[in-house]
């Protein structure tokens, strides 16, 4: 079985985020890039299966800018066996996203698609269900567990009541949640052997997918900050203040 | 004019509280129509509930065995048919309206407004992006549905004192059987639901252990307050990961928050951001919860919280 596993750069989960002072945005000059937490689980699910005999191929996507190339050969130095970035002039929204992913689907039939739950920069979580309504086939959000047998994968879920279980069909999309496995580091030498692993370039035109503005972003705006509150210094001063409140 | 469709979230035949915030931000919009679908194994008793909510026109319903767990796969071409004729499909931004309606929004061909915050008019909406660090205001096209996830702790439920219709619709659609529901593992507990409830009390990684956690349970059942964690807590094992709040967990909005033993990661602030007032109880007074707390208290969490449940 064949693995594709999106693998998208993101802005670094411990970059404080500044909106631009004219609201076009955010700042993401000179901040640190990294992958997306989410893809990483997916990445590590994937060698997991691999490394099991589960899988033999795994292949990362990503959908970015030309200047991606080292991002993707970091997926490439965690262990996935080949990369392909589609290249895209700006950031791409899901629907867009999930389409070229179909595309992808249609030339290298996977048997599984491992992606994360959500980008943590435009915290969408759609990509995942998308694709999978687009192909036609099962999706399993929010794994925390995922067993593969033959055809069929067995997919714990973390869902708002607790523990769902379901089973699907393969192929399948299935979006990973934080407690799927905690991904490996990557060793100085997977660096090295990395740099010769195939990297195919392909830009979005080349798989026909438009890149479409269906939600447009305008104005960006910090969010409403909570005015600094008072210390108190001890409990009874803890219990006054709630009933000032009004509280207890 | 708009006519917006609401997706009901239901558990157990009991209807979410998510279903009447949905309505609450569909009013927004100052639509013509407001109308809820419930899909469901039996939706009578669910669709009586939901015909309560105060400005809802019509309660849709469709009873079939395959309705039975809320799977996307089966409801999402469903609703994708039912959507016909509305200007809006909104569903809840709990992990039920993150699972289904992305999959609805592909089937009809257009994007989706995630997390919808505020309403601006019939196509515009604040929604947060970057963890909350960020609102941005986002236009969706005028020609086609909107599809939507509120972002249920920005909207307070609406009233319950309707008499809306209740019709029961005959989708003819084919379900697919490749997904199939094999269980449910809830955590039971008698405290309030962490999404609704108006008081709420969360432990970090200070805990220690699943144990420790009985001083968090303790001062909550005398504040008949739900009980959440952060993810640091849900990662080691000590509850379970329904109780984690934050940008992966639940988002909620309670009167009162109380964090004790949790540092204030930006990942567990933005899930705790509309909270009335929010009060830490931090060993470290240089701990970021401080910056956002209402009420902040340096010092051992296990000497003050049995002092605290006292003095209560
Ligand atoms: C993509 C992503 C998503 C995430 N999503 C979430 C999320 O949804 N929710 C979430 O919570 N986190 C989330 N996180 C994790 C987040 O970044 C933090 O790691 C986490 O919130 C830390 O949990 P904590 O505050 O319990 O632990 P710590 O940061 O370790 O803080 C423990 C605190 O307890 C205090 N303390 C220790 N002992 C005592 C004592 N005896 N008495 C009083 N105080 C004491 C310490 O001073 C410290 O401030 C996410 C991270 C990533 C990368
Ligand atoms: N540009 C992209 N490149 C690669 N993968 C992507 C891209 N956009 C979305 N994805 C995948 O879809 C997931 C969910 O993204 P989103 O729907 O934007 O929250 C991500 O975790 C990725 O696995």
């Amino acid at each position: 079985m064949k693995i594709l596993v999106g693998y998208k750069r993101v802005v670094d989960f411990n970059v404080r985020i500044q909106v631009k002072p004219d609201g076009s945005g955010v700042v993401t000059d000179g901040v640190k890039l990294s992958p997306n937490p989410f893809d990483e689980i997916a990445l590590e699910e994937a060698l997991r299966l691999r490394e099991k005999g589960i899988a033999e191929e795994v292949v990362v996507v990503a959908i970015a800018p030309a200047d991606a190339q080292p991002h993707l050969r970091n997926g490439l130095a965690m262990g996935a066996n080949r990369a392909i970035h589609i290249v895209s002039d700006g950031p791409v929204q899901p629907l867009t996203a999930a389409r070229a992913l179909l595309k992808l689907i249609e030339k290298e039939q996977p048997g599984l698609v491992l992606l994360g739950k959500q980008a943590i920069d435009d915290d969408a979580n759609q990509t995942g269900q998308m694709l999978a309504a687009l192909w036609q086939r099962p999706q399993a959000t929010f794994a925390s567990e995922l067993a593969i047998d033959g055809q069929v994968a067995r997919v714990t879920r973390e869902v708002d009541a607790g523990l769902e279980t379901i089973e699907i069909d393969l192929p399948a999309v299935v979006t990973t949640d934080l407690r799927l496995n905690e991904p490996r580091f990557i060793k100085l030498p997977d660096i090295m052997k990395a740099r010769s692993k195939p990297l195919e370039t392909l830009p979005l035109s080349d798989l026909g997918v438009e890149p479409g503005d269906f939600i447009a972003a305008g104005q960006h705006e910090p969010p409403p900050a909570r005015a600094r509150g008072v210390m108190v210094d001890d409990v009874a001063g803890l219990v006054d203040a709630l009933k000032q409140r009004g509280l207890v | 004019m708009s006519k917006v469709l609401i997706i009901a979230e239901h558990l157990d035949g009991q209807l979410n509280p998510s279903t009447a915030k949905c309505v609450s931000a569909a009013a927004k919009l100052s639509p013509q129509a407001i109308d809820i679908l419930v899909l469901a194994e039996q939706a009578d008793a669910i669709a009586a509930d939901a015909a309560k909510i105060d400005g809802v026109g019509t309660v849709l319903t469709v009873s079939r065995a395959e309705n039975a767990q809320p799977l996307a796969a089966i409801l999402a071409p469903q609703v994708a048919k039912a959507a016909d004729g509305y200007s809006h499909v909104f569903g809840p931004s709990t992990t039920f309206g993150k699972d289904l309606m992305p999959r609805v929004a592909a089937l009809l061909g257009v994007g989706q407004v995630s997390d919808l915050m505020e309403v601006i008019d019939a196509h515009s909406f604040k929604r947060p992006i970057y963890a909350g660090n960020a609102i941005v205001t986002v236009t969706a096209p005028a020609d086609a549905p909107v599809i939507a996830t509120v972002r249920t702790a920005s909207f307070p439920a609406a009233g319950s004192n309707g008499s809306a219709a209740v019709q029961a619709l005959d989708l003819d659609v084919e379900l697919p059987g490749h997904t199939r529901f094999v269980e449910l593992k809830a955590g039971k507990s008698d405290r309030p639901d962490l999404q609704t409830a108006s008081r709420v009390i969360s432990g970090g990684r200070a805990l220690g252990s699943g144990e420790a956690f009985k001083v968090i349970y303790s001062l909550a059942d005398k504040l008949g307050a739900g009980v959440g964690a952060s993810r640091a807590a849900v990662d080691a094992g000590y509850v379970p990961n329904d109780m984690q709040v934050g940008q992966t967990g639940k988002i909620i909005a309670p009167e009162l928050y109380i964090a004790v033993g949790i540092s204030g990661a930006i990942q567990h602030l933005t899930g705790i951001k509309d909270a009335g007032t929010i009060v830490a109880i931090n060993k470290d007074p240089d701990a970021p919860i401080f910056e956002i707390a209402d009420i902040g208290l340096v010092g051992d969490l296990f000497k003050i919280l049995p002092e605290l449940e006292a003095a209560l």
